[in-house]
């Protein structure tokens, strides 16, 4: 048994057959080819699986593929636009925000969703905002330091 | 701060600076190509079929179900690979007990996790139904978990064929330690454990495996710290030659220690692709991370301090007992080895005696994990001085100056048979004590106390072993390898015996090239982790990359500058040249060759230099002649909530002496990964298993992984005293953070809680432990 699901991913459609157990992550990984969002624990712990799902930052390890349909996915690879670097993933690489780099497209992802939220927030804004993505490798000081400097990137150019 | 964009110019230098990473645009677009996003034709999923017991026999295995499943396309038991050589382990110890430790499980299985079958599949979700579909009758025995039970009489016995779960004694001791305790003035004596961790690195395992039917060789995909060590190793466990294998380690999501291994998955998935015929996939599972990747730590150790009244600290006598797990990884029981030879920590005292045994028990192997023997000893050992200055109502901090080793004495030759290479311990103290504003804290404090407020100050001076480290000490070869080669077009091409996974050495090696051959940073490619293009090297661990790796890939570079320099002379027509900023020059007559104009003669060979010949590659395998020995001071400052037992980190201040800085902005970040690592340990992780031998701490929802909401902020600094022991007076600093880190937490809850009457609590520091005392009294 298996239904059609319809998913515009980074602004492209993707329709697949797709068994109703699959996984969101599998279904962007497997069927849509992406690599950005990474399985690190298919229990929602610890969010380098991180998508927006109609702008809402959601942990695709704990959807299925089917409750997907019809709407829209962001993933890290629609960040960046014409080659262009986003300004978050610029402060994350000015900041040394990323060692491994495995948890990094997820981070990034919930990062968009707390500076479109609110646009200057402060240290204790920002831990909660990414506490649902774990990094074994920063410490976080450097991811806090960068989404300051994303802030502050962003702006300067609104 | 700031941080500086890659430059255009080649005369600027770039060692000592803040430049930022060459290799971060493929992983913040998602570009990056992990051991999962490997796709080949045909690609076939592997899963496995664990055991749930903590010890049982194996009546039977029914596969057929399972192999009924369409889609199956093979499952394998242990009587399939019984030929297959044992999961390897790499250290000689006497009397050390090995036993054989197949890629699947024979008859027995000896904790939760182990592998009991394979299966093969078109799909990963058929592969994991079919893995439910088989069933294993088991009959469970008895299992013990805990080390010191494990040790009784009365214990049973993990591998009944050895009659006990010892599997080897260690012993070492220098100067005269009973003469040390029979004329104390004082002793402390302490019990102090070191708990299970799990190492979770963000990306959890992972293995492809390709068999190239037509040229018979084997492509093994593998995130690991390891990719030669593991050719060789692999090879060996599957009786192929070395050379039929290529291992390749893509982009590895963190290892922290975890993958520096070599693993049953590895053999068994590269037999299984060489049966089947199909490039075959497995992906570990965050379950099966935790119940099947290695654990770190796992002590429980019997310190004793011996001290003058003055504050002298004249011996030590320890018992470690070392939580081995069900199996010898690569290096088990070598990581204990690490904590001994560590004991003398920063100070000056001759007398050490310690016995160190290592304990079979029906768990997951223990095994490297950040520090890897260092922060168990470190932990103890800034432990019980800190119990001995409240023992003789010292200042800690004063009683860490009064015995540390002398800056005019090193190097200085420790009773466990190291040789510091040099140091200047008092400088971080002094450092760290001026930003904290120690003297005023203690007035706080004071002030606090007499509030009923339990604030504490936790301080740890810590050194460690690093750049590992010279072959003589090490199971397989300590040197590494660099090839530096100049391309016809000038760009330079590096190819890295060490693999780094996150650690930056894409930047840093490419700092070192860009100064010493005078190019900018995109000319330079860094090439690691495919042994079918590298030269062999060691790998990426015990903070050697830079120290070991660094030092091979400047020597090498050192060669380039000759050859390129005998081209110049000969292009110039003058042996008045130097090499310089990109170009070689002649002081005498004023005219200059570029980098590019030298390579292409080199290459075009039309004209050579006498004895000299053509190209531009240098490999040198570099050997160090001795470990670094960084060292540092960290502080911190906590409040202790009687309520809750909530503890409340006010200042973390860490002032770390890792040599030379290569770039300070990858420094930092090293330091605050290795700080949050040790904090998660002194507060908040802890592998546990019950009795039945069941890992209770089994997936992250039950594992705390430091947060962002539960750090600090990390005031980092540092002072730099270079190492003798390599070129560019590096020394290390993957694990300082972790090592310096638990100590001082700790040592800040002890001291809050002290006028309770607390002298010590071993970690995790819960909040519920830590209520607990507040609320129960004296420990």
């Amino acid at each position: 048994m298996t239904h059609t699901v319809s998913v515009t991913v980074n602004g492209v459609r993707h329709t697949h057959d797709v068994a109703p157990r699959m996984l969101l992550i599998h279904f962007l990984r497997d069927l849509v080819g992406a690599t950005g969002p990474h399985t690190g624990c298919e229990t929602s712990v610890c969010g380098s699986c991180t998508v927006l799902l109609d702008g809402m930052a959601v942990k695709s390890c704990a959807l299925f593929a089917v409750q997907a349909d019809g709407r829209e996915v962001t993933t890290v690879e629609g960040l960046a636009t014409n080659g262009k670097l986003h300004p978050i993933q610029e402060a994350f690489w000015n900041e040394h925000a990323v060692q491994c780099g495995f948890c990094t497209p997820g981070m990034l992802m919930s990062v968009k969703q707390l500076l479109d939220r609110n646009p200057n927030p402060t240290e204790s804004d920002i831990r909660h905002g990414i506490e649902g993505n774990l990094c074994r490798c920063t410490g976080y000081q450097h991811i806090v330091n960068a989404v300051k400097s994303a802030a502050a990137l962003q702006g300067a150019t609104r | 701060m700031s941080t500086i964009s890659v430059p255009s110019t080649k005369t600027e230098k770039l060692v000592g600076k803040r430049v930022r990473r060459k290799e971060d645009p493929r992983l913040l677009t998602g570009t990056a190509t992990y051991v999962e996003d490997l796709k080949l034709p045909d690609l076939h999923h592997a899963a496995i079929v664990r055991s749930p017991h903590g010890a049982a026999r194996i009546n039977r295995i029914d596969t057929s179900a399972a192999k009924a499943l369409p889609g199956v396309v093979a499952v394998f038991t242990g009587a399939d690979v019984r030929d297959i050589g044992g999961v390897p382990c790499g250290v000689t110890l006497p009397g050390l007990k090995v036993p054989k430790h197949h890629v699947l499980a024979q008859n027995r299985v000896y904790y939760v996790g182990h592998a009991v079958a394979v299966v093969v599949a078109t799909d990963r979700y058929i592969a994991r139904d079919a893995a439910d579909l088989i069933e294993v009758d088991y009959d469970p025995t008895p299992a013990v978990t805990d080390p010191e039970k494990a040790m009784a009489e009365s214990s049973p016995v993990v591998h009944p064929d050895f009659g006990s779960n010892i599997a080897f004694v260690y012993e070492q001791a220098g100067g005269d330690v009973d003469t040390a305790f029979a004329e104390a003035d004082v002793v402390v004596k302490q019990r102090i454990t070191s708990q299970r961790l799990i190492p979770t690195a963000l990306e959890t395992r992972g293995v492809v495996a390709q068999w190239h039917k037509g040229e018979r060789h084997i492509t093994l995909w593998s995130s690991t710290q390891i990719p030669h060590l593991m050719r060789s190793l692999v090879a060996g466990m599957l009786g192929i030659a070395e050379n039929d294998l290529r291992v390749i380690t893509p982009e590895v999501g963190g290892g922290f220690g975890s993958k520096l291994n070599v693993y049953a998955e590895e053999a068994l998935i590269a037999w299984v692709a060489m049966n089947i015929g199909k490039p075959v996939k497995w992906i570990e599972s965050r379950r099966e991370n935790y119940m099947c990747t290695i654990h770190g730590r796992g002590h429980v150790d019997y310190y004793e301090l011996a001290a003058k009244r003055d504050g002298t600290i004249t011996g030590m006598r320890v018992k470690l007992i070392q939580d081995l797990g069900a199996y010898h990884q690569l290096l088990t029981p070598l990581i204990p080895v690490l904590s001994v030879l560590m004991l003398p920590g920063l100070y000056r005292f001759r007398n050490v005696k310690a016995e160190l045994v290592g304990v079979f028990t029906n768990a997951v192997p223990t095994d490297a994990y950040r520090g890897a023997g260092r922060p168990e000893a470190t932990h103890a050992i800034e432990r019980i001085v800190d119990m001995l200055a409240a023992e003789l109502k010292m200042d800690p901090l004063e009683l860490r100056l009064k015995n540390f080793i002398k800056n005019e004495e090193f190097p200085f030759s420790t009773a466990t048979g190291l040789l510091y290479d040099s140091g200047n311990y008092s400088a971080p103290v002094f450092k760290a004590a001026e930003i904290v504003g120690y003297k005023k804290l203690r007035e706080e404090q004071k002030a606090a106390r007499a509030e009923g407020r339990l604030m504490g100050i936790g301080v740890s001076t810590y050194g460690e072993v690093c750049a590992m480290g010279p072959s003589a000490a090490m199971p397989a070869g300590g040197w590494e390898s660099a090839t530096v080669r100049v391309e016809p077009s000038g760009k330079v091409t590096v190819l890295t015996g060490t693999s780094p996974h996150g650690q930056g050495e894409e930047t840093t090696f490419a700092q070192i090239v860009a100064d010493e051959l005078g190019v900018s940073l995109d000319d330079v490619r860094i090439v690691h982790g495919d042994t079918a293009v590298v030269q062999y090297g060691i790998g990426t661990f015990g903070s050697r990359n830079t120290a070991v790796g660094g030092a091979a890939l400047y020597e090498a570079l050192q060669e380039v500058k000759a050859k390129l320099t005998r081209f110049g002379a000969m292009m110039l027509q003058t042996d008045d040249v130097l090499y310089e900023n990109g170009c070689c020059h002649s002081p005498s007559n004023g005219k200059q060759v570029t980098l590019q104009q030298i390579s292409g003669q080199a290459y075009l060979a039309t004209k050579l230099p006498p004895q000299t010949e053509p190209g531009i590659s240098v490999t040198k395998f570099w050997e160090p002649p001795n470990f670094t020995f960084p060292f540092g001071a960290h502080i911190c400052v906590t409040e202790v909530d009687r309520d809750t037992g909530h503890i409340d980190i006010k200042r973390y201040v860490c002032v770390d002496d890792c040599g030379k800085l290569i770039n300070p902005l990858l420094v930092a970040g090293q330091v605050h990964g290795g700080v949050a690592q040790g904090l998660g340990q002194a507060l908040w992780e802890q592998a546990v298993y019950d009795d039945s031998g069941q890992l209770i701490t089994g997936e992250l929802t039950d594992y705390a992984v430091p947060k962002a909401t539960m750090m600090p902020w990390i005031e980092s600094e540092h002072t730099e005293t270079p190492s003798p022991v390599n070129p560019l007076g590096v020394k290390g600093v993957g694990e300082a953070g972790t090592i310096g880190c638990s100590p001082a937490m700790v040592n800040s809850v002890v001291d809050a809680l002290s006028p309770l009457g607390v002298k010590h609590i071993d970690m995790p520091l819960t909040s519920e432990k830590i209520w607990k005392l507040i609320h129960a009294g004296v420990n």
